[in-house]
């Protein structure tokens, strides 16, 4: 393979070499199961405690309200299922927007059929929730308020701390999906009223395979997957020691690097997005300026089609992502772009960058050239394109 | 996840373009599901395709399809042009995945309206040829942002 510039942080990142090292002696050295008597298997029962507080620190919880999971997926499918079941005789009622991860979203229409209602947000043309709008759907039987913390697609961080504030005035659990957002901004549970956190390390050059669900102290949730003892009774399984090791690695890195490096790409990014404005006609830029991961880049360029262009940009060794309808399988573009108000052509070409820690300048400038040349190539192929210009001249 | 000629076809697509003043032109799909694809086609008074030209807005396999679907009619008359399916263009290109048969069916169609457009305005009938489901109206609301 030649050159690559890997512009696709947000579907997964690099393992930290730092992160692999610190995993490695527990593989192979360190391999005892944490639940054992023995002093070897203490070692590893070390090893999660220390990661564990260094994870609970980062969010300003306490250690024991971090339950170690497979992922986000499996965070936000426990946090909801778990939610709904314990707090049924209250109600059965769950607030959300139109925006989440899938994770969220196939949840509740499952929940749904278990005789749940949802009620899914509508979103502005720049993905945030609008707060008054969830104040109205508040009811007396509203159990919980899963909105997530920041969107994959678009990059908009949503007003947490607000969405908190309501929730707790109100009496009702709040559930956040910080895959995005955990280690790109900083986050603190008490401050922001978050009652329930879904976190997953592969998007922080982290392993893949580990991730967490804080819960607060005194959520009454219960078991997901059952079994033994580990993770106070709470996860059944013999922990992923190596994995929840490189997490708590991984995590103490993305905290002690986060100004640096998210002072630099809000740099890139926003240069990137600004040129590319600028240079190539037709284009917008999807998602909210200003409240905005600091490294997420979304457009849509008008006349063209996603997949084509992540074809074209590999050939040129860049790596990006498209919410095309071809590029998920199904014949809707993402339901993202469709939610902030996008017709299905234009969300039919967008293209998602998310840089990373060692996203260059000069990466940046090369990817710039190749979508101004990609872009006014497909153009050039587009009867879409051909019927404006013949329509407009 | 395409094969060798699909990419091949998406690098150095043949026949991408238009003609100007052309014998009969087809305009298929729609924008909303994400595939358009419009065929030119100049066919002499023997009823020969001489030339043929096409643009498509889609994804890598629906340009593929375009550029096979081109290369097959290029000479043929308008009878054997007809004859061209889009399985014939899905062998010429080594297979499509599952996902990906629509746009070589859309390849096919996008052949038979510009036949269509032909066969009307020139007042004759092509033996075997129906009125193509899926073209798009000339006039189609524009969504400017």
């Amino acid at each position: 393979m030649g050159k690559m510039i890997y512009l696709d942080n947000a579907a997964t990142t690099r393992t930290a070499p730092e992160v692999v090292e610190a995993m490695l002696p527990y593989f192979t050295e360190f391999y005892g199961n944490a639940s054992t008597v023995y002093e070897f298997g203490g070692k590893s029962k070390e090893a999660i405690a220390k990661a564990r507080e260094t994870i609970a620190n980062a969010i300003g919880a306490k250690d024991n309200e971090i339950y170690f999971t497979a992922g986000g997926s499996e965070s936000d499918n426990w946090a909801l299922k778990a939610t709904a079941e314990a707090y049924k005789s209250k109600g059965k009622h769950i607030i959300t927007s139109k925006i989440e991860h899938h994770a969220i979203l196939h949840t509740c229409q499952w929940l749904e059929q278990q005789g749940y209602e949802v009620t899914y947000l509508d979103v502005d043309e720049n993905g945030l929730v609008k707060l008054d709008e969830l104040k109205k759907a508040i009811r007396p039987d509203t159990i919980l308020i899963s909105i997530m913390f920041a969107n994959n697609e678009i990059g908009t961080i949503e007003p947490i701390a607000e969405i908190g504030k309501i929730a707790k005035e109100h009496d009702i659990l709040f559930h956040t999906d910080a895959v995005q957002a955990f280690g790109q901004v900083p986050i603190n549970v008490d401050e922001m009223n978050i009652d329930m956190l879904s976190t997953s390390g592969h998007k922080l050059n982290g392993p893949k395979g580990i991730g967490f669900l804080y819960i607060r102290k005194g959520v009454k949730i219960r078991s997901f997957v059952h079994g033994g003892a580990q993770e106070r009774k709470r996860r059944a399984g013999t922990e992923n020691v190596p994995g929840i090791v490189g997490f708590g690695k991984a995590v103490e890195l993305a905290v002690s690097t986060m100004k640096e490096r998210t002072d630099k790409e809000i740099e890139l990014r926003d240069y990137l997005i600004d040129r590319v404005l600028k240079e190539v006609p037709f284009t917008r830029v999807n998602g909210d300026r200003k409240n905005r991961l600091p490294n997420n880049i979304n457009f849509c360029f008008q006349f063209i089609e996603g997949e084509s262009l992540l074809i074209m940009l590999d050939m040129k060794g860049i790596c990006g992502s498209s919410g095309s309808a071809c590029t998920s399988g199904s014949l809707d573009p993402s339901h993202v772009l469709l939610a902030i108000g996008l017709p299905h052509e234009i969300a039919h070409g967008s293209l998602r960058l998310t840089l990373g820690a060692d996203t260059t300048k000069e990466d940046i400038d090369y990817t710039i050239d190749a979508i101004k040349d990609i872009v006014a190539q497909l153009r050039e192929m587009s009867p879409l394109y051909e019927d404006y210009i013949k329509k407009h001249n | 996840m395409y094969s060798e000629k699909v990419m091949d076809h998406f690098k150095n697509p043949r026949n991408m373009g238009e003609i100007e003043n052309a014998s009969g032109v087809g305009t298929v799909g729609n924008a909303k599901c994400g595939d358009i694809m419009r065929i030119f086609l100049d066919i002499d008074d023997n009823g020969i395709i001489q030339d043929v030209k096409f643009k498509t807005f889609g994804c890598g396999a629906a340009v593929a399809t375009s550029s096979m679907a081109t290369e097959l009619v290029k000479g043929k008359n308008v009878q054997e042009a007809l004859q061209v399916t889009n399985k014939a263009v899905m062998e010429a290109l080594d297979g499509l995945p599952p996902v990906k048969v629509h746009c070589s069916l859309l390849a096919e169609e996008a052949i038979h309206a510009a036949l269509w457009d032909y066969a009307e305005k020139n007042g004759i009938k092509i033996e075997g040829l129906e009125k193509p489901k899926n073209d798009i109206s000339e006039g189609e609301e524009e969504e400017e942002y």
